[in-house]
C-alpha cells in the first residue's frame, strides 16, 4: 500500500521530491477504452468528502479595471469533484488559474481577497512550491516536445536541487503513468516521442505529469473539449478514481459532464457565484432562477 | 439467364482546367504592363541566378583540380607555380568557427532575455535597436570600428605583432571577434522570432508543473526552438564565409597563415591568413595575384559552401533535419 513512498524513503530522500501516500498506491487498475468489467475500484463511489484543501475567501479579479470575478467565497474538499458550470467568459477560467495563481502572469489581472491551501495563504507560499501542490491540466492537450518519460519526469525532477537520475524516478513515472491509465497503452516505449501519442492519450499524459509529484488538487480546465467521446470517457472514469486523493476541480461547458463527474456545482454568471450546492441539488432543485434557466438550456 | 453488365464507364469526364478568360489584349495598358514585368522580373532573377551558377561551375570545373584544395598557396610569376588554395580554405573554416562561437551564446542569450524577459520594455527596444544598429552597419564600418578597438595597447596580446613591437590589431581573434558581429543578428532574429512563436500554453504547462522561468526555458523552449536557432547558425555561416571587408582589414589577407608566438593553437588564434573571399580578390584581376583561373576556382568553391548552406537553410526550416516529433 505504501511501496512508492517505502522505497525512497531512505536510499534517495536528497535527490527525490518527498512524495505523500495516497489510497491509489494499492495495485492500481488499468482504465482502458472499452473496457468495462466489474470492478469495486471503478464503481461510482459516494461522494466521502475529506479534508478541506481550498478556502476561497471574498476572492475579485479585475482585468484592467473590468471585474471578471466578484467576491467568490468557497471550499473545495478533497475526496470531491467541484464543477464550475457557466456561460462563456464569466470567469471559470478566471477563477480557476487563480487557485494556481496563474492570473499572475497577466500583467493586467489584479487580486482582492486570500485563498488558503491548508490554511497556508498560497501567496505567501513561493510559487513553484504551490504550483507543485495544486497542478492543473490544460483544455488543449500540450504535452512537451519530448519523450514521454521525459514529460512526466519533468515535474518530478528539478524540484530538487540535484538532477535525479533515471533509475530513481522510474517508479514514480511508471507510477504516475498507470494512475493516469496510460501505462498499459505506452509501456513498451517510454522514450517514444509524446506528441506521437493520439489527443486523448496526450491529454491523459498531461494528466500523469500532473499528478507525478502527487499534488493536494487538480485544477483541469475543460480536459474533454478537445477530445472524442471515447478518450471523454476514459477522463471522466479516471477523474472519479483521482477524486479520493485529490481535490479535483474542473472547468467544464458540457453540463452532461458535470453531471457525471461533479460531486459539487458552483454555477458563475457574469464573474459572480451564483449557486453551490450538491451536483443533485443543483440540477434538480436550483435555488435560483438563473441556476434553473441555465442548466434547462435556456441560455448559455 | 446472363447478367450483361454493359462494360461503359459512366462517370463524368473531369478536368481540371478553369473556364475561359478575357484575352489580355482587351485589358488596359497599364495592367498589361504590369502583368509583364511581373513576369519578366520573376524570370530575369532566375536568368541571373543560373547564370552565375552556371558560369561559374564551368569556370570552376575547367580550373579546379583535387590538388588545388590541398596545396598552400605560393608566390610565383607563372600560374601553374602558384600553389593552391588549402590556406585561405583552412582561413574560412576557422575564422567561421570563431565567429559562429562568440555570436552564438550573444545571439542566445540576447534573445532569451528579448522573448521571455524583455522588462522594462524601454530597455528591451534598445536592445532590439542596439542589434538592428548592428545588422545595420557596413561590414566595412565594422571592420573599421574593430582595426581600432585591437589596435589599442590593451589587446595587442590578441594579434599580430610586427617585428619592431607595432601593434597591427590583426589576427583571427581579432575578425572572429568582428565576424561574430555579422553573424549575431540573424541567429538572435531566427532564435527570438522561434521563442516568439511557441505558443504561451506550452510556457503555461510548465510553470502549472511548479517550474520557474528559466527552467522552462532551459528544458522546454530552447529543445523546441532547436531548429530555428539551427537555421540562425547556418544563415549567420554565410554571411561570414560571404564576408571580404572585415577579412582584408582585420586578418591581414595575408598568402599563408602566419602563427603569432609559440603556444599551440593560441599563435594561430593571434595569427594571420586570409579566406577564400579575399583569396578570390587577390586572383582577380583587380588584385595583386592576378591569377584569374585560381580565382574561379576558388570563387567556385565558396559558391559550393554557400549553396550547400542555403540547401540546408531550407531543409531545416522544412522541419526534416531536427523535427522534434
Amino acid at each position: 500500500m505504501h511501496f512508492v513512498a517505502d522505497k525512497f524513503d531512505g536510499e534517495y530522500e536528497h535527490s527525490v521530491p518527498p512524495v505523500r501516500t495516497i489510497v491509489l498506491d494499492r495495485p492500481p487498475v488499468p482504465v482502458a477504452p472499452g473496457v468495462r468489467e466489474r470492478n469495486p475500484l471503478r464503481e461510482p463511489l459516494p461522494s466521502t468528502t475529506g479534508p478541506e484543501r481550498l478556502s476561497l475567501r471574498e476572492i475579485s479579479i479585475d482585468y484592467g479595471g473590468v471585474p471578471a470575478v466578484k467576491s467568490v467565497t468557497m471550499s473545495i474538499h478533497q475526496g470531491e469533484v467541484l464543477a464550475l458550470i457557466g456561460p462563456s467568459g464569466c470567469g471559470k477560467t478566471t477563477l480557476l488559474r487563480t487557485l494556481n495563481r496563474l492570473t499572475e502572469l497577466t500583467p493586467s489581472a489584479a487580486r482582492a481577497g486570500e485563498v488558503l491551501l491548508d490554511g497556508d495563504d498560497i501567496h505567501q507560499l513561493p510559487d513553484t512550491t504551490l504550483r507543485a501542490r495544486v497542478a492543473m491540466v490544460f483544455q488543449q492537450p500540450n504535452p512537451f516536445p519530448m519523450s514521454i518519460f521525459d514529460n512526466v519526469a519533468f515535474a518530478l525532477r528539478e524540484q530538487s536541487r540535484k538532477r535525479p537520475r533515471r533509475r530513481e524516478i522510474e517508479p514514480l513515472v511508471i507510477d504516475a503513468l498507470r494512475r493516469a491509465g496510460l501505462y498499459e497503452e505506452v509501456r513498451d516505449d517510454l522514450d517514444r516521442p509524446a506528441l506521437r501519442l493520439s489527443g486523448g492519450q496526450q491529454q491523459r499524459l498531461c494528466i500523469a505529469r500532473a499528478i507525478a509529484p502527487r499534488p493536494e488538487v487538480l485544477l483541469m480546465d475543460e480536459p474533454c473539449s478537445a477530445l472524442d467521446p471515447i478518450s471523454t470517457g476514459v477522463i471522466e472514469e479516471l477523474i472519479g478514481e483521482l477524486r479520493r486523493d485529490l481535490a479535483v476541480v474542473i472547468v467544464t461547458h458540457n453540463l452532461a459532464q458535470a453531471r457525471r463527474v461533479a460531486d459539487k456545482v458552483a454555477f458563475m454568471y457574469l464573474g459572480d457565484l451564483v449557486e453551490y450546492g450538491t451536483t443533485a441539488d443543483v440540477f434538480s432543485q436550483p435555488r435560483a432562477a438563473r441556476t434553473r434557466d441555465y442548466v434547462r438550456g435556456a441560455f448559455g | 439467364m446472363s447478367v450483361y453488365a454493359p462494360d461503359l464507364d459512366t462517370r463524368p469526364r473531369l478536368s481540371s482546367g478553369r473556364g475561359r478568360r478575357s484575352s489580355p489584349w482587351t485589358w488596359r495598358w497599364g495592367d498589361r504592363l504590369v502583368l509583364l514585368c511581373a513576369w519578366a522580373a520573376g524570370l530575369g532573377l532566375c536568368l541571373i541566378a543560373a547564370a552565375i551558377v552556371l558560369y561559374m561551375g564551368y569556370r570552376g570545373i575547367e580550373y579546379l583540380r583535387p590538388g588545388l584544395l590541398f596545396a598552400r598557396p605560393a608566390i610565383s610569376t607563372s600560374q601553374s607555380h602558384t600553389g593552391g588554395i588549402l590556406d585561405p580554405l583552412i582561413g574560412t573554416l576557422l575564422l567561421t568557427a570563431i565567429g559562429i562561437a562568440l555570436a552564438f551564446p550573444l545571439a542566445v542569450a540576447s534573445a532569451i532575455w528579448i522573448a521571455e524577459y524583455g522588462r522594462p520594455s524601454w530597455l528591451a527596444r534598445i536592445v532590439e535597436s542596439s542589434i538592428e544598429i548592428v545588422a545595420g552597419t557596413p561590414d566595412i564600418v565594422l571592420a573599421l570600428f574593430g582595426v581600432a578597438i585591437f589596435q589599442l595597447g590593451i589587446l595587442a596580446p590578441l594579434s599580430f605583432r610586427a617585428e619592431g613591437g607595432g601593434v597591427y590589431g590583426r589576427s583571427f581573434i581579432a575578425a572572429g571577434a568582428m565576424m561574430s558581429l555579422i553573424a549575431l543578428p540573424p541567429l538572435f532574429v531566427a532564435t527570438r522570432d522561434g521563442l516568439r512563436a511557441v505558443p504561451t500554453h506550452m510556457r503555461e504547462a510548465a510553470f502549472a508543473l511548479g517550474k520557474t522561468r528559466i527552467a522552462t526555458i532551459r528544458r522546454v523552449l530552447l529543445p523546441s526552438v532547436r531548429s530555428n536557432i539551427a537555421t540562425g547558425v547556418t544563415l549567420g555561416v554565410s554571411r561570414i564565409i560571404g564576408d571580404t571587408a572585415i577579412v582584408v582589414l582585420l586578418l591581414g589577407k595575408t598568402l599563408h597563415i602566419e602563427t603569432q608566438g609559440s603556444v599551440p593553437a593560441i599563435n594561430l588564434l593571434r595569427g594571420t591568413g586570409s579566406t577564400l573571399t579575399s583569396y578570390v580578390y587577390d586572383n582577380s584581376p583587380a588584385g595583386e595575384g592576378a591569377a584569374p583561373q585560381k580565382a574561379y576556382a576558388a570563387a567556385f568553391v565558396l559558391l559550393l559552401f554557400v549553396l550547400a548552406l542555403n540547401l540546408l537553410v531550407d531543409k531545416i526550416g522544412s522541419g526534416s533535419l531536427t523535427s522534434s516529433v
